[in-house]
């Protein structure tokens, strides 16, 4: 692996980071504000991509499509909100796993009935279907970067909307303790439905800039939002700045070690076997590290201050 | 209270006793039983944890899965005694409980959750890894396991029998737990956990106790489970098993190893049903979940008691 390969895979892993940040901070913050499991929040990233695609292929543009997935997603999940969420609040973390089990349940069934199970395509713009020369000699997918810009910019304005704003204020102060909040006069409930639409639009969001680069297929989400739960966990329940850093902190090991796993296992295997025990060791890394970080902060790397 | 639970465990070990023999005893219906006995004691080795020392793990699934791939594994090297396979599975899966245990007790809450289904995810991806044992696509066993040397497993009647005698095995270790000196520190410490402290018990030691015992029963369910399909895929280890399982639970409710029972049996057998009517019975049955949840709080023990 040389050095030049070795940037690639770090593009990359800060590129999947970026995605995973996007999915995993509306997540943080449902479960920070609310105390509320959403295991249907990797269904939003699926429904996203899905929706993209979609409404790329109807519209003739992907521009389009990826501008009206916003509003797709937005809404769905104000509607899954308004029919099974906003009846959970109340109840214990194993109903609200079981409820939105069910969800998960449906809505990969429901995209099977749709659309099928044969992947769909979504394709790439041409005004960034190109590359662009990042080293001698070295073109990285022009989509990628473009990914990973809107990315951080969507993260900045994330960023901006939780600690400058008044309603970010409250988001936050209502992750460190809701009651306090609710007592001071906010509708906790309302200030809850907007997070959670709001978390639903970034996860679609996230979902449809991926769809040309990754196939778009029935419980694409799953694997997602498992990593979007370390994630968290990792970061701290209910942070959005343990968010992105533990999201890219993710991102990188699990891209880079996808890449040298392989080339580490060489050393003692062949080459098949090398490549097979190098993705299952990529794969488990991740739950490696987090395990390592919760033996000794068992609150994760940012907790949020109770 | 108590008397009606254990007498409802014994009728529907009564119904499944006589089952082959009023119209269940074809070959189909009878690996459906089997099935559902298999995930009947995966499930009561689950409700130990939630409902007795509530401790609401997401990977369960992993210990059913590290039994059936110790089948895989001596399958492999021609090792096919039930006096050798069954016990070398138990234990594997209840040494797999007591190292990921051992760090996951340590947390609780939302992230026990988190890090019981981190550990999985990390026994999913290892079993994926085995390509001798057929990687992602998994591994058909040469045979069912022989007893002292002969295939009396093979039959489907004797199959059925020894897991229903298993199962109520399960069900009286578990029912025998709860009701123990060890059982009521559990459910002490899972009511107040800072009453149990002052008392003068250590929850920790406890809780790992009762994972590594529910480890070791979810170890035995796994070599069951590959004995009865033949057949082992690391999609017994998938997260969303995990999800079945707790599932299973609830469905039946918490009041005690019989609700597990009873949600395993019901699961099964609704899935079956749903499976036949339609492709898309995920469509009808997640829904079906997300009611269960709101509107039937004690599961199907509760229906019962209250009736």
């Amino acid at each position: 692996m040389n050095t030049t390969l070795l940037f690639v895979q770090a593009l990359n892993g800060l590129q999947f980071g970026i995605l995973l940040f996007l999915v995993a901070a509306g997540l943080t913050l449902v479960f920070g504000v609310m105390d509320f499991i959403n295991l249907a929040h990797g269904v939003q990233y699926m429904l996203g991509a899905y929706m993209g695609a979609t409404l790329a292929a109807l519209t003739g543009s992907f521009w389009w499509g990826l501008l009206l997935t916003l509003p797709a997603t937005l809404g769905f999940g104000l509607l899954l909100e308004f029919l099974v969420f906003r009846h959970l609040y109340e109840r214990d973390h194993l109903s609200q796993v079981l409820a939105t089990f069910g969800v998960i349940l449906f809505l990969n069934q429901g995209v099977k009935a749709v659309f099928g199970t044969a992947p769909m395509q979504m394709p790439l713009p041409e005004l960034l279907s190109g590359g662009v020369p990042v080293m001698d000699g070295l073109l990285y997918p022009t989509y990628r970067i473009a990914i990973l810009v809107a990315g951080l910019a969507i993260a900045g304005l994330l960023w901006f909307l939780v600690e400058r704003t008044r309603v970010g204020m409250l988001v936050r102060a209502g992750a460190s303790n809701a009651a306090m909040v609710s007592a001071l006069g906010v509708d906790i409930r309302r200030l809850f439905m907007l997070v959670f639409g709001f978390g639903a639009m970034l996860a679609g969001f996230a979902g449809a800039m991926a769809a040309p680069i990754l196939s778009v297929e029935p419980g694409m989400g799953d694997n997602l939002l498992i990593l979007a739960f370390v994630v968290i966990v990792i970061g701290g329940i209910g942070s959005v700045r343990g968010a992105f850093i533990a999201a890219l902190l993710v991102g990188l090991v699990e891209t880079i070690g996808r890449g040298m796993m392989p080339d580490l296992m060489r050393l003692f295997l062949d080459p098949s076997a090398a490549r097979q025990a190098g993705a299952a060791m990529a794969s488990m890394l991740i739950y490696v590290v987090m395990a390592a970080i919760l033996a000794f902060r068992p609150a994760g790397l940012f907790p949020v201050r109770r | 209270m108590k008397r009606q639970d254990i007498a409802i465990a014994l009728a529907i070990f009564a119904a499944l006793a006589l089952a082959p023999f009023i119209g269940f005893g074809q070959g189909y219906s009878l690996t459906l039983l089997a099935r559902a006995m298999i995930f009947g004691m995966a499930a009561i080795s689950l409700s130990l944890l939630v409902g007795g020392a509530g401790l609401v793990s997401l990977g369960q699934a992993a210990m059913m899965g590290v039994g059936a791939y110790a089948v895989v594994v001596l399958d492999h090297g021609r090792i096919t005694e039930a006096w050798m396979v069954v016990p070398i599975g138990i234990a594997a899966a209840a040494a797999f409980a007591l190292l990921t245990g051992a760090i996951a007790i340590r947390t609780s809450g939302v992230h026990f959750i988190m890090i019981t289904l981190a550990f999985g995810q990390m026994a999913f991806f290892t079993t994926s890894f085995f390509a001798l044992y057929g990687g992602d696509d998994g591994y058909t066993l040469y045979n069912r396991l022989e007893v002292f040397g002969s295939r009396v497993l093979e039959g489907g009647l004797v199959f059925h029998f020894v897991c229903l005698g298993l199962l109520i095995a399960v069900w009286a270790l578990v029912q025998a737990l709860l009701n123990s000196r060890f059982g009521r520190v559990l459910q002490a410490a899972r009511d107040n956990e800072t009453r149990a402290r002052a008392v003068g018990f250590e929850p920790y030691a406890y809780r790992l106790v009762a994972y590594v015992i529910a480890g070791a029963i979810g170890g035995l369910s796994g070599v069951l489970l590959a004995n009865a399909a033949e057949f082992v895929a690391p999609a017994y280890l998938a997260w969303q098993r995990s999800g079945d399982l707790l599932f299973m639970v609830i469905l039946g409710g918490l009041a005690g190893p019989h609700g597990a029972l009873m949600g395993a049996l019901a699961f099964v057998l609704i899935e079956e049903w749903l499976a036949k009517l339609t492709e898309h019975w995920r469509l009808i049955f997640g829904p079906m979940l997300i009611f269960c949840v709101f509107f039937m709080r004690g599961g199907i023990a509760g229906l019962l008691r209250r009736g």
